[in-house]
């Protein structure tokens, strides 16, 4: 939090924007713009990145022998516990909406903040709380359920501190609700003169859609996890058997939220590339409509495929077909959003620049982690790979080659809007190359190691596996350095990046047409809208 | 294990040809699918990579015919994959009729596994070669997973009620199979090995070692020391209803309504009598629930099993 406030206060000459308006922690604290608290997130999200990140070095590191090199299986389970639980609730989930959505949706659609500033803090405040409660319980000992918190072993068998884990995600998912209604009113109700729904970015539909599923999933993720605490506190039989309760029924629960939270981080990653895409190859959009409402499609279908992580779980073979087909049609507006991006890349004019190195990184992890969800849609296929890390591979590919990598994609693209400063060309270039090798090289093996038959959540493991565990650890050392270098030179050029001007890449969108940084209201005058998104200037030829 | 790294985990039950097939079926067409956007994305950022700062790249008209292509394609091929794994769930779900049927208790951090000839075992399984085998599991406290990479299956092995499993298997040796739903602290060391070996090794491996009791003649004892005979009389004379020819059958209960009294019928009328009552009885019988273990309901059920209409009261008199 405090590395935001490190502006330069020699720059007497430049105008007045959000960042010098005021100074002191009070003037954060209590600030109202959702651009500042867009950087609170940013700053806090940060730091849980750092721990969640920690962890996973030492579960790479733990998984370098066969029969664990560091750590007690106990202490294993804790890690893999918090990697989870931190980087999906307290990372993931809040990092591009809380961040660049915050930042951006007001901008965007030309109005001056969001339609409840004061809630807006208050949601940064929740998440704050909760994130403190789940810090108290890493310190306090940790908590060895996963991050899926299954019953009954989290409600009667777990030893750990899951309670004060179980009420941060609780108090957390209120933060959610928070932005995802904050998000739909402004959207509806704040839109500049002109901005009709089919002119608005993709970026606002993708927002749009993920607030959707906010304001739906995260409040039967809080039910199910306020009745685990009611049984563990009261053993009030809601899961655990012996007490007349059905363990199946907390996995219903918790993946209706728990998967559409899949959507909810990869939905705005498929906003930013969008906006990516087109700045970087100058291009309108190809089929705008047919993107921005796979979104919509995606948000609805998302709700209907929960059971696809329960095929070997016990549920019918009845059920578990109907889940099959529900899970390939949502991967079909998934697909179509890659086969546009594609298209919209053709007869472009294709920069290079580091924002665009991390959206064609994107679109290659996203791909990839797209078409191995072909196979675990698959019932025979599942039976196999299903809690194996063929399954660990393939949403750290969704997850984080998908999400993180268009998360860092946007922080770069945004960041001259955010900041004022431009970061160092070549090392953010240098940076997307280190992340995608390091990237792959870690997570690509996972895949054979799953379909070998490695089991998840092993901190021991057979003889067999061992090249490949290497091989993913060497890749994590990489990627862990990949992460660090943005963190370092974004930091640096806070205070000694060149000036950046309003519009540093000739992009179209309302968030360019004013100052960089904003000023507090965003713009001098509201704007008035006359055309589409993305109307790159186009020469009209002959179509071949 | 040779040097250099194995692909795919051998094959040594009937259902693994037809996994592997699926997968490379999946590997070859989203691998086709992926290798043509990748190769299409490189072309297109070399081929159209901006050449000037004030480059204007030409207009590009979108056409409907392509987004109707790549949503029907997909959705087409999606069927097929669809289709192809949903046969192959179907068949797991249908052991055949004869199945050799092995019981399975998972419990922290051990797989307690008994055959119905009274042979016990724990972390290892023994099968013969060429024989379906149908596993009956279940859990003494949190959700476990039976996991055979070599066979291609799995299933959740869940507290309070049964899963069941099977497989055949096509070649001897030794095969991990591993616990794959967390379950705890050493939930990695929740392993063991499947022995396929051959009908005869099989054999002479059930009759050897400890365990002359069957899992029938554990539950008849069973039946006598919890004085389930006191009630359950052979002839329908008691004050509970006979268990005599009742496995398999549909019973009509109390309410009105009708359940066939299977294995899950079974465990739930010992643990929780009253809730579902036959027609025509008291909701007397008091609960055995913390006086037997999983393993003594299994032999109880294999017990009650047997219990056929014509030889019954002959066992019950030879029962120890």
């Amino acid at each position: 939090m405090s590395t935001v406030s490190v502006e330069d206060p020699e720059r007497s000459e430049s105008p007045v924007h959000y960042l010098n308006i005021h100074y002191g922690v009070k003037s954060w604290l209590l600030t109202t713009d959702h651009k500042r608290i867009a950087l609170l997130y940013l700053a806090s999200i940060t730091f849980f990145f750092l721990i969640g990140g920690t962890a996973a070095v030492l579960i790479r590191m733990n998984l370098l022998t066969p029969t664990g090199l560091l750590v007690e299986p106990a202490t294993y389970n804790k890690l893999f516990s918090i990697h989870g639980i931190v980087m999906v609730f307290f990372f993931l989930i809040p990092s591009i909406p809380a961040v660049l959505g915050n930042f951006l949706v007001p901008l965007m659609i030309g109005a001056r903040d969001l339609a409840f500033p004061k809630l807006n803090l208050l949601s940064w405040y929740v998440y704050i709380v909760g994130g403190m409660f789940t810090l108290y319980a890493v310190i306090a000992g940790g908590v060895d359920t996963g991050w899926t918190f299954y019953a009954p072993y989290s409600s009667t068998y777990s030893n750990s501190h899951v309670m004060a884990t179980a009420l941060g995600v609780f108090i957390t998912g209120f933060s959610s609700i928070l932005t995802g209604l904050n998000f739909i009113v402004t959207i509806h109700k704040m839109r500049a003169p002109g901005m009709t729904w089919f002119r608005l970015p993709l970026f606002i539909w993708a927002m749009y859609a993920t607030s959707v599923i906010f304001i739906l999933g995260t409040p039967v993720l809080g039910i199910s996890i306020v009745l685990i605490a009611l049984e563990r506190a009261f053993h009030l039989g809601f899961f655990n058997p012996a007490l007349g309760g059905d363990p199946l029924l907390f996995q219903h629960l918790f993946w209706f939220y728990s998967h559409p939270a899949v959507y909810i981080m990869i939905l705005p990653a498929m906003g930013v590339e969008s906006e990516l895409i087109t700045c970087f190859s100058r291009k309108r959009i190809f089929g705008y409509s047919f993107v921005a409402m796979s979104s919509l499609a995606i948000a609805l279908l998302g709700f209907l495929v929960w059971a696809h992580h329960m095929f070997v779980a016990g549920v019918s073979m009845y059920a578990g077909m109907v889940f099959s087909i529900l899970s390939y049609l949502v991967g079909v507006p998934s697909s179509v959003k890659v086969f546009n991006w594609t298209a919209t890349l053709y007869k472009g004019s294709i920069s290079y620049s580091a924002p665009m190195l991390y959206g064609m990184g994107f679109i290659g992890l996203f791909s990839m982690g797209g078409v191995t969800g072909m196979f675990l849609a698959s019932l025979g296929m599942d039976v196999h790979v299903h809690d194996t890390y063929f399954v660990i591979a393939h949403f750290h590919y969704i997850m984080v080659g998908g999400a993180v990598m268009a998360y860092l994609g946007g922080i770069h693209y945004w960041w001259p809007k955010i900041s004022g400063r431009l970061y160092p060309e070549g090392w953010a270039r240098f940076s997307a190359l280190v992340i995608f090798l390091g990237f792959n090289l870690t997570f690509f093996p996972q895949y054979i190691l799953g379909y070998l038959g490695m089991p998840r959540r092993y901190p021991v493991y057979p003889p067999e596996f061992q090249v490949l565990n290497v091989m993913s650890t060497a890749g994590a050392s990489i990627l862990g350095i990949g992460y660090l270098i943005p963190l370092i030179y974004l930091i640096w050029s806070m205070r000694y990046g060149p000036v950046a001007s309003s519009n540093p890449w000739g992009a179209t969108g309302l968030e360019w047409k004013t100052a960089s940084p904003p000023p507090t209201e965003n713009f001098e005058e509201t704007p008035v809208v006359t055309e589409e998104a993305y109307a790159y200037p186009s020469r009209e030829v002959k179509v071949a | 294990m040779p040097p250099g790294i194995p692909l795919a985990p051998p094959q040594a039950s009937t259902f693994a040809p037809g996994v592997d097939h699926l997968f490379l079926f999946l590997l070859g067409v989203t691998g086709s699918v992926a290798i043509l956007v990748f190769l299409l994305i490189f072309v297109f950022a070399v081929k159209y990579r901006r050449r000037s700062p004030d480059e204007i790249p030409p207009k590009v008209h979108e056409s409907i015919f392509l987004e109707v292509g790549w949503i029907g394609i997909p959705f087409l091929l999606m069927m097929v994959m669809f289709g192809w794994g949903a046969s192959i769930y179907y068949q797991e779900f249908h052991p055949p009729a004869g199945s050799l049927e092995i019981f399975v208790v998972g419990k922290q951090w051990m797989w307690k596994l008994q055959h119905p000839e009274g042979k016990r075992e724990i972390n290892e399984l023994h099968v013969p070669v060429g024989r379906p085998v149908k596993l009956t599991m279940t859990s003494e406290d949190v959700i476990h997973d039976f996991f055979v990479p070599a066979f291609r299956i799995k299933k959740d092995v869940l507290p309070g009620r049964y899963s069941s499993l099977w497989f055949e298997a096509t070649k001897t040796g030794r095969y991990h199979f591993f616990c794959s739903q967390y379950c705890g602290t050493n939930h990695s060391e929740m392993k063991g090995w499947v022995d396929v070996m051959s009908p005869a090794d099989y054999q002479q491996w059930l009759g050897g070692g400890a365990g002359g009791e069957s899992m029938e003649q554990a539950g008849a004892r069973l039946f006598q020391k919890f004085a389930c005979t006191n009630c359950h009389h052979p002839d329908n004379s008691g004050r509970a209803p006979t268990l005599v020819g009742v496995y398999g059958k549909p019973v009509k209960l109390s309410d009105g309504s009708t359940v066939v009294a299977d294995d899950a019928y079974i465990r739930e009328s010992i643990l929780r009598p009253a809730a579902k009552v036959v027609a025509g009885y008291q909701p007397i019988m008091p609960t055995f629930q913390g006086q037997l273990n999983e393993e003594g309901i299994l032999q109880l059920i294999a017990y009650i099993k047997s219990l056929k209409i014509p030889e019954t009261p002959e066992r019950m008199k030879t029962a120890p």
